[in-house]
């Protein structure tokens, strides 16, 4: 088994293996962070900064080394560096959040092969119970919307925050029981149907839940949310100092927060991925993929299907509701806009460009898209934008960049670049990027005396002693 | 001696056809016993009811002392019965072990607290149930180390086996067999028949076949029910149903039956 182990290391693998690997992935490291530091806006090292995390992912060295460096890179580099440009915090945290909400739906779609098109509902049920009772819209239910003042206090006292993290998961998880009900029955398309109609129909009631009793405000969203307090030790004026003179500029209020929700996005990220695999390699994770392969077999296997299924709703459904919680706290706003059927679709975009039911892939593919999505594009239109400014002119094509068009500007074009990512990745690599690999199960037994290929098929022959 | 599995009066219909008509059937414990009929006859569709993937229309189905008629599969598989299907039905991308770990899920007591907090009974759980699923898949024949293949990857005759495995692990008093010897040459056919034998000698299990292959169910059942356009035409041993008139007239044909033809060997 070891040999077949070995023999799977892919070319980059095999350059990272040893003493060499571990100083490769760090100068790696090292260098993306040290260039971070000379230019923090740099686009360029942001993506070495992610490609080197990637690396660490890859690296074939125990686990422990990995933890260490994985951990390392996020917990102490990456908040460091945050310092130079709060930015990355915020890109931190994005990306987490969406990986988290990838893992979640990737239970659902990718263990049990349960298609949902709806799974940003369970989102908008964590994010709304905390708009709702973390914000003063409770002393606002009669009133409509925008008649209301702002008060000085809340209803509740911030610290709630961490209770409605709990409230959260178990609000979505009852949530996603009520969307299983019905569709139990459903399969395929009719299934993928009836969510898509489903995620419709909780945006539509976040859109207008304003009348007759203002719940959530209808279209104007819910705003201002409270964040939760952060202990008194991190906000005094020496602490801040020290940090702003580690940063070479002032660090206030708002970035200790950038790096609050920034830790609480990648500790419940590490969380969802912890017990995703311990799931997944469990008698509820073989349950799943049996009723992903062949559901009247595995009914016929005594697996209970509608207890199965429901449980990947509510499960899948109770990492969205935990990250809805914490979004919610991060934009101090929501609103039924953030819950679109498009955001739906890029969760499962980055659950299949990362690779169905493999976690590390959805991981990977909530970083890609988060990434195209709020940075990548941006930057390049940023860039373009400046060009436009200038007098230079196209080289090659000798027209000055003034005269293109701003309809070329590629942060248009967001839809389009993940069309076409996933076409080029259903021709080339249909099963995601990082595609999951059914586990390895070690036998405890001898391997096989010889190769099983040179079996006699259909030999039952004679010594198979009961042994127990 | 009471009969393990009783089935009275079971009706079935599918729209205007009825499928399986008011079908009487008695397996007592520790027997080998085979359906058989010709094709189309309504054999799969018994099995289908008796083990809940159809609900009978009419009719009482008593498996082991109480009602099993109308309960999901999932129920009736925890209560002692499991199958196996004419068309291989594994899991095609999950391992040989995971295939038969997927038969044990009645008899793993793990929970989902158990998964997430990894307890020790939960790890003793799964290693008991891994244990016994190698145990299993030696004694259905399996070569040793095929446990994580993928199940899609192995030969015909070994799906067929690991099958076995899969519905032994649920640990059955009563096993059905839906032609389990279907596109095996005669060597595999043999060893299959040998491995039925063991089956109820050694385990202790009550095995029901649904069968083409006339050499097998001659061979090896010990009581016999035809079946001819979901009724039953005749049963008893294999020597009574050999001497039937009507079966030799469902099997061969009404004109043929003057010419005396015993049930062919191999139809």
């Amino acid at each position: 088994m070891s040999v077949a182990r070995h023999s799977q290391l892919s070319p980059l693998q095999r350059l990272l293996q040893g003493t060499p690997g571990l100083w490769i992935v760090l100068a790696v490291a090292a260098g993306a962070s040290y260039g971070f530091v000379q230019s923090p806006r740099s686009l360029p090292v942001r993506l070495l900064l992610i490609f080197s995390l990637l690396l660490i992912y890859f690296m074939p060295q125990k686990g422990w080394v990995k933890l260490l460096y994985g951990g390392g890179m996020l917990l102490i580099v990456l908040p460091y560096l945050g310092l130079f440009n709060p930015f990355l915090m915020e890109l931190g945290f994005q990306i987490a959040a969406f990986a988290t909400l990838a893992i979640g739906l990737n239970i659902v779609v990718g263990f049990a092969g349960l298609l949902d098109l709806g799974y940003v509902a369970f989102f908008a049920v964590g994010a709304y119970l905390w708009a709702f009772f973390g914000s003063q819209q409770l002393w606002h239910t009669d009133e409509a919307p925008g008649t209301f003042t702002i008060f000085a206090t809340f209803p509740f006292p911030a610290w709630w925050f961490w209770i409605f993290l709990g409230v959260g998961v178990v609000g979505a998880a009852f949530t996603g029981v009520l969307l299983g009900f019905p569709v139990l029955r459903l399969r395929g398309d009719y299934l993928a149907i009836v969510t898509l109609g489903f995620g419709e129909v909780i945006r539509v009631m976040a859109n207008n839940l304003d009348k007759p009793i203002n719940l959530t405000n209808g279209p104007q969203g819910i705003t201002p949310i409270q964040r939760p307090p952060i202990p008194s030790f991190f906000t005094s004026p020496e602490i801040l100092e020290q940090l702003g003179q580690l940063a070479g500029r002032p660090v206030g209020l708002n970035d200790l927060y950038g790096f609050f929700f920034y830790f609480m996005a990648v500790a419940i990220l590490v969380l969802a991925i912890f017990l995703a695999l311990r799931l997944d390699n469990s008698k509820l994770g073989r349950a799943w993929t049996a009723i992903r392969e062949d559901d009247v077999a595995a009914v016929a296997m005594g697996v209970p299907l509608r207890r199965t299924k429901l449980a990947a709703f509510a499960i899948g459904a109770s990492f969205s509701g935990a990250m809805g919680v914490l979004y919610a706290a991060n934009r101090t706003f929501v609103s039924p806009e953030t819950f679109s059927l498009t955001v739906s679709i890029s969760i499962l975009v980055m659950v299949i460009l990362g690779g169905l039911g493999s976690i590390a892939g959805v991981v990977l593919g909530a970083a890609i898209v988060t990434m195209l999505n709020i940075d990548i594009l941006q930057t390049l239109s940023l860039q373009l934008s400046s060009l436009r400014q200038g007098s230079g002119t196209i080289p090659l094509l000798g027209i000055p960049w003034a005269s293109l068009p701003t309809q070329l500007d590629p942060a248009r074009y967001q839809r389009l670049f993940f069309g076409l990512l996933l076409i080029v990745m259903m021709i080339f690599r249909p099963e995601g990027i990082i595609p999951s690999q059914r586990r390895r199960l070690e036998l405890h037994e001898e391997p096989a005396q010889e190769p099983p290929a040179a079996q006699i098929e259909g030999e039952i022959e004679p010594d198979h002693k009961l042994e127990s | 001696m009471r009969p393990l599995l009783e089935l009275r009066n079971v009706t079935k219909c599918f729209g205007g056809l009825v499928a399986v008509n008011n079908v009487d059937l008695q397996i007592e414990p520790g027997r080998i016993a085979s359906v058989i009929g010709p094709n189309g006859a309504g054999k799969t569709t018994i099995f289908n009811t008796i083990t809940g993937i159809y609900r009978p229309d009419a009719g009482t189905i008593r498996f082991d002392g109480q009602n099993i008629a109308g309960k999901r599969p999932d129920q009736i598989t925890a209560a002692g019965m499991c199958r196996t299907f004419q068309n291989i039905r594994l899991f095609h991308n999950m391992t040989v072990l995971e295939n038969v770990l997927v038969g044990a899920h009645t008899q793993t007591p793990s929970t989902l607290w158990g998964a997430m907090l990894r307890t020790r009974s939960f790890q003793l759980a799964e290693e008991r149930a891994r244990q016994e699923a190698i145990r299993l898949l030696r004694y259905v024949g399996l070569p040793a180390g095929l446990g994580d293949q993928l199940a899609k990857n192995l030969p015909y005759g070994q799906q067929r086996r690991i099958e076995i495995a899969r519905a032994l692990a649920a640990n059955p008093k009563l096993i059905l067999l839906d032609e389990p010897t279907a596109g095996m040459n005669p060597q595999e056919t043999e060893a299959a028949i040998r491995l039925f034998r063991r089956l109820r000698d050694e385990l202790g299990v009550t095995v029901v076949l649904i069968e083409h292959d006339m050499k097998v169910v001659m061979g090896i059942s010990e009581y016999v029910t035809v079946i001819d356009y979901g009724q039953k035409i005749a049963e008893g041993t294999t020597a009574e149903v050999r001497k039937n008139q009507r079966v030799i007239e469902a099997y061969l044909g009404r004109s043929a039956t003057s010419a005396q033809g015993p049930v062919g060997e191999g139809s």
